[in-house]
């Protein structure tokens, strides 16, 4: 006993240890999902992250009132900017939407499926796990709002992480410079692929890239969605050095887009859809149209040479009503001058006096509907300006064989 | 006053009360994770170790400083998204060994504060690493340079931290 009493404090410190490294074995030993050590994690995220969200509710209510309030002086000269990169990225829009649709109908040839980010939830970062060794960050989403593990968490510069632990109100996400995580990933360019880690310094590498490959720096490294977990080509980073590794791969230095250490709001991917690609489609098809597109061209006469008292002649790019006398077949046929081709209003305007004075009777039918809604000649005079009454009621009377009503023009009153 | 004798030298005992033995170790806890988010380079530091290096040297009682170097530790452990007992285990040995020191030795001067953390930062990363890589498996680097100067920033911090706790501690 007296032995016992002596070496009381050494007996408790190898005890406790003894507690701890079995519970750690433990730990370490289980493969499944399920977390002995669940409820001291609930226990210490309950107690620690509603002072978290306290303090950043009072943080961003702070903020706010200085945005609000003290922070507009620089609204006007940051809306003309904002104006300026508007214009300037609606010219790039065109060209990438042409790109894109071309991408879309090649991915339709080869029945390609694409992954897409369908739904996405806005969650605050409050808080950390404090230790350079773990870095992984708290959200103020959890359960209740319908968040799951294995979750992608991205910002708008790129991707963050993936949600790793799931509690009633919050989340823990691990960061993509961990060392336990992993991303599949793939450079832009060159196309290699391989799988991007964390550093136990932080710092985030690309690896089993070969070593015989030449990957430039600067190069973009995107999301390859051979995870499973981020949907693919999402930006991830930079490529900032390269150099030769272990074995027969690079050592490829990766410099996240994101800024992970000073992350406010993330977005939780909650749901991905796969669908088959499809190129973007005008329109719905017409009859007239896939006519048009069938029925044998006629050459374009000289624009002298066409009157404007000739029956069914056609202005370039619209079409003429069917039920006319002329034999004349468009060759183009532009959506909303065919719609509006051949509609009682266009032959109503031919009347009109302000209309080109050739273009006289229901037989002609000369005038047409362009479509932004002004009647043209069929000589390709200036449009006649048409008011947006409904026509169905002289709808009946029409000649046209268009599938589909015209739009609601009507001509200008007399 | 109370007065311990330990080795023929005076040491005085202190306690803390209840609400400070809970609230202090949950805020360094909590300071500790929260203060990242808006200063990054404060991951170099551990609140949490500092908080235990005080009640230790404070209490001067070794079942005391274990227990509650363990239980700060699990807490901070609940946090990572490690396996819980890697700081368990590294700041039972640190509250052990600072609260057996802090019976031999004049710990309420600032100069053998800041050794005294040094030592004990130094103790819990090596425990620390040794229970990663061996138990855990974890990859882990040690650079010295790094630990060197987080030992330091650590020590000055925990010199200030110290003379906090001064001020709620109680003579038994």
């Amino acid at each position: 006993m007296d032995v016992l009493g002596r070496y009381r404090n050494l007996i408790v410190l190898v005890g406790v240890l003894f507690a701890q490294v079995l519970g750690l074995a433990v730990q370490v030993k289980r493969t499944t999902d399920s977390e002995p050590t669940r409820l001291i994690r609930v226990w210490a995220v309950g107690a620690v992250t509603p002072l978290e969200e306290a303090l950043h509710w009072v943080q961003t209510s702070t903020g706010n009132v200085w945005h609000n309030y003290f922070y507009l002086r620089g609204v006007r000269a940051e809306n003309r900017n904002l104006k300026q990169q508007i214009e300037r990225m609606s010219l790039e829009q065109v060209r990438i939407s042409q790109d894109a649709d071309q991408a879309r109908r090649l991915q339709a040839l080869l029945a390609f499926k694409e992954q897409f980010i369908s739904r996405t939830l806005a969650a605050q970062v409050i808080g950390s796990s404090g230790s350079e060794l773990s870095r992984s960050v708290y959200i103020d989403k959890g359960e209740s709002d319908g968040i799951k593990p294995d979750m992608a968490v991205i910002t708008a510069d790129g991707i963050v992480g993936k949600v790793l632990r799931v509690y009633r109100s919050t989340s823990q996400v691990l960061l993509i410079d961990d060392q336990t995580s992993g991303v599949g990933a793939i450079l832009d360019k060159t196309r290699l692929q391989g799988i991007l880690r964390g550093t136990p310094a932080g710092e985030v590498v690309l690896e089993k890239v070969m070593s015989d490959e030449a990957v430039p720096p600067g190069e973009l490294v995107l999301t390859s969605g051979g995870d499973g977990i981020f949907p693919k080509g999402l930006l991830v980073g930079r490529v900032t050095k390269v150099a030769s590794g272990s074995e027969l791969f690079l050592n490829i230095r990766v410099r996240p887009a994101a800024d992970l250490s000073k992350l406010e709001e993330v977005l939780v991917v909650t749901k991905i859809d796969e669908r088959q690609a499809q190129p973007i489609q005008a329109g719905a098809a017409r009859a007239v149209d896939i006519l048009a597109e069938r029925l044998p061209t006629v050459p374009s006469k000289p624009e002298n040479a066409v009157k404007a008292d000739t029956p069914g002649a056609v202005a370039p790019g619209t079409v003429a009503p069917k039920g006319t006398s002329s034999d004349a077949k468009p060759k183009a046929v532009s959506p909303g001058a065919a719609a509006g081709s051949g509609a009682p209003a266009a032959r109503k305007t031919a009347s009109s006096p302000s209309s080109s004075g050739a273009a006289s009777g229901t037989s002609s039918g000369t005038p047409v509907v362009t479509p932004s809604g002004n009647a043209a000649t069929a000589t390709g005079t200036p449009a006649v300006k048409v008011s947006p009454k409904s026509v169905k009621a002289k709808a009946p009377t029409t000649t046209t064989t268009a599938p589909e009503p015209p739009p609601a023009v009507e001509d200008s009153p007399h | 006053m109370a007065v311990t004798y330990t080795s023929g030298e005076q040491v005085e005992v202190y306690r803390f009360s209840i609400p400070a033995t809970i609230l202090i170790p949950l805020t360094a806890v909590f300071l500790q994770a929260w203060l990242p988010l808006r200063f990054p380079f404060f991951t170099i530091f551990d609140l949490p170790l500092l908080v235990t290096i005080g009640f230790a040297t404070a209490r001067r009682s070794p079942l005391a400083g274990l227990l509650t170097g363990s239980a700060i530790g699990i807490l901070q452990d609940a946090l990572t998204h490690h396996p819980i007992g890697l700081y368990g285990i590294s700041k039972t040995v640190v509250g052990f060994g600072a609260s057996s020191l802090g019976i031999k030795l004049d710990v309420e001067h600032a100069g053998a504060r800041f050794l005294l953390t040094i030592v004990f930062y130094a103790v819990h990363e090596v425990v620390y690493f040794m229970i990663s890589r061996g138990l855990v498996g974890l990859r882990m680097a040690w650079t010295w340079p790094h630990e060197l100067l987080s030992g330091i920033a650590n020590a000055m911090l925990g010199v200030l931290v110290f003379m906090l706790l001064d001020r709620v501690k109680q003579r038994t």
